[in-house]
């Protein structure tokens, strides 16, 4: 099991008083599965998406990652899950504007060691990014720039991948080329994927889906 | 890890040059004029220190004359006999360069002399045929004469054995005495032996480190003000770097960077780069140091007598010390950065330019931290005594303007906004009022160089006016001259009463009085004393009571050091107190004066005679002749009333000289920080200013309405400078010039020097906001109709 969540619970504070996102949430997922997370604006997609990803903490519930309990971590050790057994394909990209193509894709699996040369350039080259390495993201299409993200997010060799929205920023070719391609390299490494989306059509094309209402999984 | 993370966030720079220029240039700025003032009074202090190496100043008693110039052989050789143990001294100028002829078997062994012998190569009675100076000070000798170079000795002086400089000096007589500190117990009184000779405590003698204490402090606070304003570019550079790696450093978060790794990688790379900016610093400070240093060591000789080397070496000390401050400095400058990320959240939306939204309440709290740091200061000042106390209160003060600017900016704007009558201007002033949190830092540097300007040449151009009245005062003889003996004395006397010519004799010895070293003198009063003298605070009549031997007159450095004020007693002799009947200003004496008149005088020192006088005559150059040829008086032992103001005015503008060019180099680093300002904000204007281009406006307007935006801004802060300005230049006089000199100054304005610095400072502003406008003017539209399309 990659993934196993556990009676999640999440309140935020606002002005109006607390805030109920996620009520009771349990979900798992094993090495080479897919799933699809579906809901309205504001339904805690996101909040659950980040918390699989270490990157918040449940108020109640556990989260484990590769069998590792992560609300028993503090935040060097949660940083290290992040780094070794996560990778994170925002809507946005969250490429670093300083760094050109090749500097980005390296950064996340540089962080953990050398990175496996052979491996990248096959990521690289099915993602058709071979030519774009010298340059920097502001010179990229943002079709261009989510392929580096995806690439830069399995060059980790993650045991889990979060996607957010990752072709919400795309038009409909762009969309369809990035998922499929992101979908063949998921399969060919055995990783597990959950992608947040609003999108039927890549809801679709994913192992399992499941609908966030009112804070709680249907 | 941390080496990823480190080249990740150095890449940022790479992309941004201007960044890193504006980085690299205000840490360079700041550390520059700090470590040159810190290479200067570095010099100086160890120039002091040989010199009390060799000369054994402030250590030892010493024997000297009490009128005449030199002590003879037979004296000597009758002390000796009689069981002081003394050791002699030859004191000559030879060339421009100070000859000290010494002892070595009698010398106490602390002298640098006195070991020479030691610890040279040369050795045997070669060694006594020899000269010992510094490097550069050998180099004024001829061939004939063998020196020695030592880098311990004193810069102008050179030292040899008494009988090799006794006849370089063409001299047989000693100048003075040095009494080793172990004497036998009983031994004959000195005054039963030679009572022609006085014994000088070291209490009585001034010590030149002590004495220049004060200028140097006063040359490390503008250090330290030019080093402040350097910081304000660091500051401002540094977050608006964070801010534009907000971004970037989250990403690395969510990639798996802790905060932990995060913070070192920052800090790692702050700390490179300041040090790359420090050492560029230090070569800059080096320069600026060896630029200035001639005129220091020419005030410090004008001023205190006190010998530097006039050429600077590269000591660790001072450029260890640069190193140090600019990577405290930029320590302090990061700090908030630092915090700032340890409160990061990873998953926050962007928001570009958090730092800019600053809000009202945000000024608001600025103003009260402002007053409040006011009222610590003052506390400060007013509770505890000392000048620490007021450079304390002149940094709240500065302090305290600068960080309540952006809320008098803010109020002008709100203000102008109001009565804006048309759209483009009320656009102006909205758009200006958001500039300002990003351009605050760049215009709190513009205030603290005007304001110092201000208040330092306020104080400057005040002690002018007062010093040049004060020389009118003290100065009003024609003729002043100096007599070698007592029969040339009264020689002159003589030949000045016959001719009924008005002279002013002074007689003068330096003793202790109120714990305080001071310079008795016994003068003759008359109507030049009545008429020109002018009191800080008197009784009535002081004169008459002076004249009756009734009172006193002391010096105002005298009163203050003393803690004494008018119709305070003063122990005169151990057993003959007198009143201070008047305070009298006297500026640029580094001396405690006391005057009495001069009968009292000679029953107090009845083996002294009249050396000094001052002539009143209405053809000094005639008279200058007769004496000279009728008495015999060395022609270099006259001076005429205007050659002595003329040299008094010249060592008073050489002092302020090094204040006036740390001055202008503080505005300089001003203007630079806001054209830095304004250059690194240039690329975040754009997507302000393209609506408003698009709804009509010429980029050639919109460039144009930047200078302007930068000359009112400017313009405001001149206006903010003014009343800092005058209350620093208060400070200045009335604080940290009675603490660090001991004498207060009164106060003068000069409105059209302040207009002056005004438009200097308007008109930096407006070079400064030229690039920037001009590569706004130079913008393609393509790069203006990328905001549309969201590409930016």
């Amino acid at each position: 099991m990659v993934l196993n969540l556990n009676s999640i619970r999440k309140s935020y504070r606002t002005n109006e008083g607390k805030v109920s996102v996620l009520n009771d949430v349990s979900l798992t997922l094993f090495a080479g599965e897919t799933l699809a997370l579906r809901g309205e604006s504001g339904s805690g997609k996101s909040t659950l998406l980040h918390i699989a990803g270490a990157l918040e903490l449940p108020d109640e519930g556990s989260v484990e990652i590769g069998g590792k309990e992560l609300s028993k971590m503090d935040d060097t050790g949660r940083a290290a899950v992040r780094r070794k057994d996560i990778a994170i394909v925002f809507q946005h990209f969250n490429l670093i504007p300083s760094l050109n193509v090749a500097a980005n894709i390296n950064f996340q699996a540089s962080l953990s060691g050398p990175v496996d040369k052979i491996k990248l350039e096959k990521i690289v080259s099915s993602l058709r990014l071979t030519d774009q390495m010298e340059k920097y993201p502001e010179a990229l299409s943002g079709g261009q720039q989510q392929r580096v993200a995806i690439a830069r997010a399995l060059v980790t060799e993650p045991k889990l991948l979060l996607a957010d929205e990752p072709t919400g920023n795309l038009d409909e070719q762009s969309a369809e080329s990035v998922l499929e391609q992101m979908l063949t390299l998921v399969a060919e490494t055995n990783t597990a994927l959950m992608v947040v989306t609003h999108s039927r059509n890549v809801a679709a094309r994913m192992d399992k889906q499941l609908r966030l209402i009112g804070g709680r999984l249907k | 890890m941390i080496v990823s993370c480190l080249f990740t966030l150095l890449s940022h720079w790479y992309r941004n040059p201007l960044q890193i220029f504006a980085y690299l240039s205000g840490v360079a700025l700041a550390t520059a004029l700090w470590s040159g003032v810190q290479a200067i009074n570095h010099e100086a202090k160890v120039s002091y220190r040989a010199a009390a190496q060799t000369l054994g100043e402030g250590q030892y008693n010493l024997i000297r004359p009490k009128q005449d110039k030199t002590i003879s052989v037979v004296d000597y050789v009758n002390l000796r006999k009689s069981g002081w143990l003394v050791s002699p001294v030859v004191d000559g100028y030879f060339d421009n360069v100070r000859l000290l002829g010494m002892d070595p078997l009698t010398l106490p062994s602390s002298f640098l002399f006195a070991n020479a012998n030691l610890t040279s190569s040369i050795s045997g009675n070669d060694f006594f045929e020899l000269l010992m100076a510094n490097e550069n000070t050998s180099k004024n000798f001829g061939p004939n004469i063998k020196v020695i170079v030592d880098k311990n000795v004193a810069p102008g002086m050179a030292v040899g054995d008494i009988s090799l400089v006794q006849r370089l000096l063409n001299k047989n007589s000693i100048s003075y005495l040095i009494v080793n500190p172990t004497q036998p117990l009983e031994q004959t009184e000195l005054e039963e032996i030679a009572p022609h000779l006085a014994i000088i405590n070291t209490e009585q003698m001034t010590n030149i480190s002590q004495l220049t204490d004060s200028f140097h402090l006063n040359l490390s606070a503008f250090g330290l003000l030019s080093f402040a304003v350097g910081l304000f570019i660091v500051h401002s550079t540094i977050g608006l770097a964070f801010e534009q790696r907000r971004a970037m450093m989250r990403s690395m978060r969510s990639m798996g960077v802790s905060i932990r790794t995060l913070i070192i990688s920052v800090t790692t790379e702050m700390m490179i780069l300041a040090m790359i900016g420090a050492v560029f610093g230090i070569v800059l400070g080096y320069l600026i140091a060896g630029l200035l240093l001639p005129d220091v060591a020419a005030t410090l000789r004008g001023l205190y007598g006190a010998n530097i080397s006039g050429t600077l070496q590269l000591r660790p000390d001072w450029w260890l010390s640069g190193l140090v401050i600019a990577l405290l400095g930029t320590g302090v400058a990061m700090s908030s950065q630092i915090w700032q990320i340890t409160k990061l959240p990873i998953l926050a939306s962007a928001k570009p330019r958090a730092w800019m939204v600053v809000t009202t309440s945000y000024f608001t709290l600025q103003m009260k931290a402002s007053v409040v740091l006011l009222t610590l200061g003052s506390i400060f000042a007013i509770l505890i005594d000392g000048l620490v106390a007021g450079f304390a209160l002149l940094g709240a003060l500065l302090i305290a303007a600068a960080i309540a600017l952006p809320a008098f900016l803010a109020w002008c704007l709100r203000k102008l906004q109001k009565s804006a009558n048309t759209p483009l201007w009320d656009w102006f002033w909205a758009d200006t009022r958001q500039q300002l949190p990003g351009l605050s830092l760049a215009l709190m540097a513009l205030l603290l160089a005007v304001s110092a300007n201000i208040g330092v040449s306020t104080m400057v151009s005040s002690f002018r006016l007062t010093f040049i009245s004060f020389l009118d005062q003290r100065l009003a003889p024609e003729l002043f001259l100096q007599v070698a003996s007592k029969d040339q004395s009264s020689e002159l006397n003589t030949f000045l009463s016959e001719r009924g010519i008005e002279v002013l004799p002074l007689m003068s010895v330096e003793t202790v009085i109120s714990k305080q070293p001071a310079e008795l003198f016994g003068i003759k009063i008359g109507d030049t004393y009545r008429e020109n003298w002018r009191f800080l605070d008197a009784v009535e009549n002081p004169w008459d009571r002076v004249q009756l031997g009734k009172a006193i007159i002391v010096n105002e450095q005298f009163a203050r050091r003393a803690d004494l004020w008018v119709s305070d007693r003063v122990n005169i002799s151990p057993d003959f107190t007198l009143p201070i009947a008047a305070i009298v200003g006297d500026y640029g004496n580094p001396k405690g004066q006391v005057i009495v008149n001069e009968e009292l005088f000679s029953n107090l020192f009845p083996q002294l005679y009249p050396a000094r006088f001052g002539i009143r005559t209405d053809n000094p150059a005639e008279l200058q002749s007769q004496i000279i040829n009728q008495i015999g008086i060395d022609k270099n032992s006259i001076i005429d009333q205007k050659s002595l103001k003329a040299f008094s005015m010249e060592v008073f503008e050489r002092t302020f000289l090094v204040t006036s060019a740390l001055n202008v180099l503080t505005l300089g680093v001003a203007s630079f920080a806001i054209l830095m300002s304004l250059l690194t904000l240039a690329d975040r204007r754009i997507p302000q200013l393209s609506p408003v281009w698009a709804l009509g406006l010429t980029r050639s307007q919109l460039g144009k309405l930047e200078l302007v935006r930068a000359v009112l801004l400017a313009l405001f802060v001149v206006i903010f400078s003014i009343p800092t300005g005058l209350v620093l230049a208060w400070v200045l006089l009335n604080v940290i010039n009675v603490k660090a000199f001991g004498w207060q100054l009164p106060m003068f304005l000069f409105p059209f020097e302040y207009l002056k610095l005004g438009l200097y400072a308007v008109f930096a502003a407006f070079l400064a906001a030229t690039w920037p406008s001009l590569r706004l003017i130079k913008t393609p539209p393509s790069d203006l109709l990328k905001v549309f399309a969201s590409e930016r």
